[in-house]
């Protein structure tokens, strides 16, 4: 410095700080002064909810695609019962109409064991269908390529076979749509209360870490710190601390998710014929994405969180 | 550089602490701030350092009303004033040389590039040994001049120390005074607020008395 006398200088020279860089000096807010422990437990409980959430939603939404998509692919002709010649010969009469038209590749029509199989949830097994005025079903599959003109189909088929019905199954598809869609507003709304916890919790947490390091603020004011550094130090410390809760939570959350894909591989709940939660809870690969991006967003909220919460409260202290 | 005209200041519905204060502050000058305890002094430091903001009347600062500075101005302001405060305001968890650099770092300014200047001073206040070390273990005497170390590397315009020999011995405060004096003869202006007689007749300067909260400069 200019201003030293040289002549007042001790002879040694300079001694080497014990530290060697920026990376080793010791941060200006001392880290064991910021809120955590707590609060990377409740980033990591938050990120896990949010996780669940995310994955869940993504599980239902693929799932209801994919029964939609079957459904839509499928059509049903049931023809009453009655006189068994008559009935034969409508079956008969119904599959040559289906497969004229335009757009159907395949008619099948389901044999007496097929359809009892269909009646076994409701009637059981081994029973005998010839003493029961069981309709008729004809499997209609339809072409992906070029839809064919059912309405056309249904009014021929009505003019031809007066004990006969077209089923395009449009309102159970309709139906299972409306609930896919709820659980997705309903998946949207607990995000955001997820949300709106994380940053109040951040927000507690970044008043009470100023509050207590009140000294450190008043002396980086002093000796011309911008809000905008100060904010800056405070944020960095709670960067790290949503990272961590973030992936914490994130990682738990994926953790269950392929442990539900895997438990059928040891026996749990695989039965096919016994549906549960193990045969469709499967994120896929955006579910998983989404709850990566849960963590980032995490990380990034806290921090901002922090930032904005600095400022406020410097602005008050100021 | 500074310049208070007709300032009061009451905290709250309070009396007024200071009173109708007019007295300027020129560039190069150094001058002792006295007065009995409790007369003000303290609070006076306050309003030149912008920690506080008068209740009437206009101060300027380095030409600027300090009244319409925005959060942004009063921190560049700042770090054109050096202050040492009465109880040296020194960061526990820092050790001295990291307390000592703070105003560089907070500029933004690399370790490597700050190093040698602040070993320097550190050197030139005598805690050349006493660098790795956090203030709890500093005598009173380490800590106010580990503060005066950092109130100076920043190279202020104006220096204000409050009650800077308060906590160390005769010989020590004469050789902070000596400090302080070389300090101004290389340019920068120094208020030096200190209720230590001796200490002032030590060395010939300007003396801003306050009392009753009105200020009196005898020049």
């Amino acid at each position: 410095m200019s201003m030293i006398d040289p002549a007042r200088l001790d002879a040694d020279p300079p001694a080497r700080p014990r530290r060697a860089g920026p990376r080793g000096l010791t941060p200006i807010v001392p880290r064991a002064t910021v809120a955590g422990r707590a609060l990377v437990a409740v980033v990591a409980i938050m990120t896990f909810l949010a996780g669940l959430t995310i994955g869940s939603v993504m599980a239902v939404r693929a799932t209801a695609q994919a029964w939609r998509s079957d459904v839509a692919r499928e059509v049903t002709i049931q023809i009453r019962a009655g006189d068994p010649a008559a009935v034969a010969a409508q079956v008969k009469l119904a599959s040559e109409l289906a497969a004229q038209t335009p757009g159907i590749s395949a008619a099948n029509v389901l044999t007496e064991d097929e359809t009892a199989r269909l009646l076994e949830p409701w009637l059981g097994t081994g029973l005998d269908l010839s003493s029961l005025p069981v309709p008729r079903i004809i499997v209609l599959r339809l072409d992906p390529a070029a839809a064919p003109d059912l309405t056309r189909l249904r009014r021929t088929l009505t003019d031809r076979i007066p004990t006969a019905t077209l089923d395009d199954h449009r309102g159970w598809s309709r139906r299972l749509g409306a609930v896919a869609e709820g659980v997705v507003v309903t998946g949207l709304g607990l995000l955001l209360l997820v949300a709106t916890a994380t940053i109040l919790s951040v927000v507690f947490a970044t008043r009470a870490a100023v509050a207590t390091n009140r000294t450190v603020v008043e002396v980086l004011h002093f000796v011309g710190a911008r809000d905008g550094f100060i904010a800056a130090q405070f944020q960095r410390h709670f960067l790290r601390v949503g990272a961590e809760g973030g992936a914490i939570g994130g990682a738990a959350a994926a953790a269950l998710f392929l442990a539900v894909a895997l438990l059928p591989r040891f026996g749990v709940g695989g039965d096919p014929e016994a549906p549960s939660v193990f045969t469709w809870l499967h994120p896929g690969p955006w579910g998983f994405a989404g709850i990566a991006a849960a963590v980032v967003l995490m990380a990034c909220v806290t921090a901002l969180t922090s930032r904005l919460t600095v400022y406020r409260t410097l602005r008050a202290i100021t | 550089m500074v310049r208070f005209e007709n300032v009061g200041l009451r905290y709250g519905m309070g009396p007024e602490v200071l009173k109708d204060v007019t007295f300027g502050i020129e560039p190069n000058s150094f001058q002792f701030l006295t007065g009995p305890s409790g007369a003000g002094k303290t609070t006076l430091m306050r309003l030149l350092f912008l920690s506080l903001r008068p209740t009437r009347g206009l101060i300027t600062l380095f030409g600027r009303d300090v009244s319409s500075l925005d959060p942004d101005e009063v921190a560049v302001i700042r770090r054109r004033i050096g202050i040492v405060f009465q109880d040296f305001r020194l960061l526990d968890h820092l050790t001295t040389y990291e307390n000592v650099s703070l105003p560089l770092r907070i500029l933004g300014k690399e370790e490597p590039s700050y190093r040698g200047e602040v070993s320097e001073i550190l050197h030139w206040v005598g805690l050349g040994d006493r660098m790795h070390v956090l203030p709890p273990v500093l005598s009173g005497g380490e800590k106010q001049r580990a503060a005066i170390a950092r109130a100076l590397i920043g190279r202020p315009e104006f220096l204000l120390a409050d009650e800077p020999t308060g906590n160390v011995d005769p010989t020590l405060a004469r050789r902070l005074l000596r400090l302080f004096v070389e300090l101004n003869k290389s340019g920068t202006s120094v208020l030096l607020a200190t209720h230590d007689i001796a200490l002032m007749d030590q060395f010939d300067a300007r003396r801003l008395v306050i009392a009753d909260g009105r200020l009196y400069v005898y020049d």
